[in-house]
């Protein structure tokens, strides 16, 4: 059995959807569009099996956006593989009116439909009561009181759907349709063998929208459609089953004189102050960067210096081995250049989803838009933008709420110049090493600050880079800005920490399995050199330093014999282009791995200073720190490693990123120029910052 | 007649914290969009919050349903002042 999640945004639907499936969840594909399907399993009071498919939030059947299009999409195609057996309908309790509009639209397509009436405690702040019973009978169809947020009424929940599938209960009413829209629905069910006239007409004048019609099905429905006014009949319907919903609310809902003002409206006189609504924004922000820091460093310390004694006592206690070598100098080298970012990610990815979780982003969508609009983004860009600082990949996906082509195309465009977590390794390590640590007023650092900075420069060049580009581009379609503002609610811990565990799994698995197939491969490359060019090295080593302690020999060799590896030849190939920027062929090796993922890099460098180095300098940290150049001067100066910061806040080097463009504008010519125009500036830049402070 | 002419006027002319009663919309795909939040002609709206540099604003109607727009959104919405 399949049942579909709707529901208006803010309704509390992802609240129900996790409370339903716990973790049994898995992310999926509608076929035809690229929004994500999340589904997952749940067991009805019957122990029956079903499916739960989470549909995005919508005000209504008529799309606005690329993410609303999926429910018009699945809803009226009886075909589809999504097509529910039943749909469960969230409705805000204290938004009942405009949830009971998306419920008259479902329940017209003769869908059996179930009504989960959600935050009747908001409603009862709010002083609005409500007798569900009734609105059940009226509405024709079982309606439930839950608290998704608190986990009450979900079995009875169960109970209910599991009675509706066994009786299946619809409701239609299309008594809202004129006599000119009757007239073309019955054509069109006769011609087309559509059964229902609501999904006939809905099939009719969205045609140009639904991907399973076939062109020659479209170009007849256009016929038919004649002179018939879609948009019209549209907001006639709205209008029509707005007037209906106001009398089935007179008899069930009691509406007390509401409090003069609640406290959400208190927190936006505040927060969406003219003045200190940017000061709060910006105090926050830089919170965020400094607790990223500061909390994440003891878990981090305390990862980096574990592994580095493992494979001490590993070294000591294996035989020794080409393949005890592999194990420890790869393998272990590589995991623990994932594993120590858990702690940093998972605080980005917190404050992230409490900011969405609390309704304080949709504010700061209003504070922004006017300032960025004027490079070419709407202030929802500002989502994508600031979950960019997570990740470039959902970020980018978000961007579909962005109603115009053209505003969604170039946040799209920039949206991978925003720092995501994946250059968080190579920034903190790097910051470390160069920018020294001190207190700035009370809780913050130079090092903190440091952090925002990098932060700033990204942000700052996404929107030069989108204004550049509005410049460049044209467009006809135009763009909406109308949102809801949401009530601010209190985060709910629990769906922060599902959200912390999924995206951190994510990262584990996802770059984790880059680094490591990339670890070891690059351990043999860095092992192994052409014919016996190694044992050469050795020998040569040997013969011309007979005087060292052992030692120091010892690194020689090991120095030698990663120069003369494949590793080493491929790092000195690409020497002379990335000789201007500041960095050595080791540096130039770690570059070439973190092409096509960036979170390699600290990895590989890693794996590549481990290889040689001395047993003390077991931490990551150190081993760069003691990083010498053949005449003793340290390789990690200022100058170079702030333009490898520099460089890699702008480099596109990313490949999932790359598809996910592709996915997005459905053409290669999009992830094309965003990685031409990316390189180009990271390498132009770091070049500048290498020159200017060498 | 003409007192009725004389308290038309549009959305976006209403200062902060007053309010007005939505008459007719001018902008076909605005208006659905706002219909479908509930926002209908006959509604009382009251400027809630407006954003720096004067846009986007923020209206409250219904009691409890606050939606953001910009200014030029606001002007294709035609109101009388109550």
């Amino acid at each position: 059995m399949k049942i579909a999640l709707v529901g208006n945004p803010n309704s509390g639907k992802s609240s129900l959807f996790n409370q339903l499936t716990g973790l049994r969840q898995k992310v999926g594909n509608f076929p035809g569009v690229t929004v994500d399907k999340k589904s997952g399993q749940f067991k009805l009071a019957d122990n029956q099996v079903c499916t739960l498919i989470d549909f995005p939030g919508t005000y209504s059947i008529h799309p606005k956006s690329e993410d609303e299009r999926v429910v018009l999409e699945v809803f009226t195609n009886p075909e589809s593989v999504d097509y529910p057996d039943l749909a469960i309908v969230v409705a805000d309790a204290s938004n009942l009116k405009r949830s009971l509009l998306l419920f008259e639209q479902i329940s017209d397509l003769n869908i059996p439909t179930v009504v989960a009436l959600n935050q009747l405690d908001t409603a009862q702040q709010k002083r609005i009561t409500l007798n569900s019973s009734k609105l059940s009978r009226i509405l024709g169809v079982p309606v439930v009181e839950i608290n998704a947020r608190e986990k009450i009424g979900i079995d009875g929940l169960k109970l209910v759907v599991a009675e509706q599938l066994k009786h299946k209960k619809t409701h239609q009413n299309l008594s809202f349709l004129s006599e000119e829209a009757e007239v073309l629905a019955d054509t069109i069910r006769k011609e087309f063998s559509v059964s229902n006239r609501y999904v006939a007409l809905l099939q009719a004048i969205h045609s140009d929208k639904l991907s399973f019609l076939s062109p020659e099905k479209k170009r007849l429905l256009q016929e038919k459609i004649g002179n018939f006014n879609g948009k019209k009949f549209q907001s006639d319907e709205v209008m029509s089953r707005y007037a209906d919903i106001a009398e089935t609310l007179d008899e069930v809902v009691i509406e007390e004189e509401a409090p003069p003002q609640t406290l959400s409206q208190k927190l936006d006189d505040i927060l969406l102050h003219r003045t200190f609504g940017y000061f709060i924004f910006a105090a926050i922000l830089l919170l965020m960067f400094q607790a990223v820091f500061t909390l994440a460093e003891y878990p981090m310390d305390f990862i980096d210096s574990s592994f580095g004694s493992m494979i001490e006592l590993l070294k000591e206690r294996l035989p020794e081995s080409q393949l005890t070598d592999l194990f420890t100098d790869g393998l272990l080298a590589g995991i623990a250049g994932v594993v120590i970012f858990i702690p940093q990610i998972a605080f980005l990815f917190a404050f992230i989803a409490i900011l969405e979780e609390s309704g304080y982003m949709a504010r700061v969508v209003v504070l922004m838009d006017k300032l960025i609009r004027g490079f070419g983004l709407s202030g929802r860009s500002v989502v994508p933008l600031i979950s960019g600082i997570g990740c470039a990949i959902p970020a980018i996906m978000a961007a579909r709420t962005i109603g115009g082509w053209k505003e969604r195309l170039i946040t799209i465009m920039v949206t991978p110049l925003m720092s995501c977590a994946a250059r968080l390794p190579i920034y903190t390590i790097l910051i470390a090493l160069v920018v020294p640590n001190e207190p700035v007023l009370g809780f913050f650092t130079t090092q903190g600050f440091a952090l925002m900075g990098l932060y700033l420069i990204g942000f700052i060049f996404a929107l030069l880079s989108s204004w550049v580009m509005s410049l460049l581009m044209k467009s006809s379609h135009r763009s909406m800005f109308v949102m809801e503002l949401p009530t601010y609610q209190l985060p709910r811990w629990r769906s922060i920490l599902f959200t912390i565990y999924e995206k951190v799994l994510a990262f584990v698995w996802g770059a984790g399995k880059v680094i490591v197939a990339i670890s070891i491969v690059l351990w043999v490359m860095a092992s192994y050199g052409p014919g016996n060019s190694l044992q050469e090295a050795e020998e040569r080593v040997i013969a011309e330093n007979t005087e060292l302690p052992e030692a120091q020999l010892e690194n020689k060799i090991a120095a030698a014999k990663l120069q003369n590896s494949y590793a080493g030849m491929f790092g000195k190939i690409i020497e002379p282009t990335i000789a201007p920027l500041g960095y050595d062929w080791k540096i130039g090796i770690a570059l070439i791995a973190s092409f096509a993922a960036r979170e390699v890099f600290v990895g590989t460098i890693s794996t590549i200073y481990s290889i040689g180095a001395d047993a003390e300098d077991r931490t990551i940290k150190a081993r760069l720190r003691n990083e010498k150049k053949p005449n003793g001067e340290p390789v990690f100066t200022v100058a170079t490693s702030m333009s490898l910061l520099v460089f890699y806040v702008f480099a596109m080097m990313c490949m999932s990123t790359l598809a996910v463009v592709y996915r997005e504008t459905k053409s290669w010519k999009w992830p094309i120029i965003q990685f031409v125009y990316m390189t180009a500036l990271a390498y132009i830049s770091a070049w500048g910052v290498f020159q200017f402070l060498s | 007649m003409i007192s009725e002419k004389i308290a038309t006027s549009k959305l976006s002319k209403v200062a902060f914290g007053q309010s007005a009663r939505i008459e007719s919309f001018s902008d076909d795909e605005l208006s659905l969009k706002l219909l479908e939040m509930g926002c209908l002609p006959g509604v009382v709206v009251t400027i809630d919050h407006v954003a720096p540099f004067g846009c986007p604003v923020c209206i409250r109607f219904n009691n409890n349903n606050q939606l953001a727009l910009r200014k030029s959104e606001a002007d294709t919405i035609t109101v009388t002042l109550v």
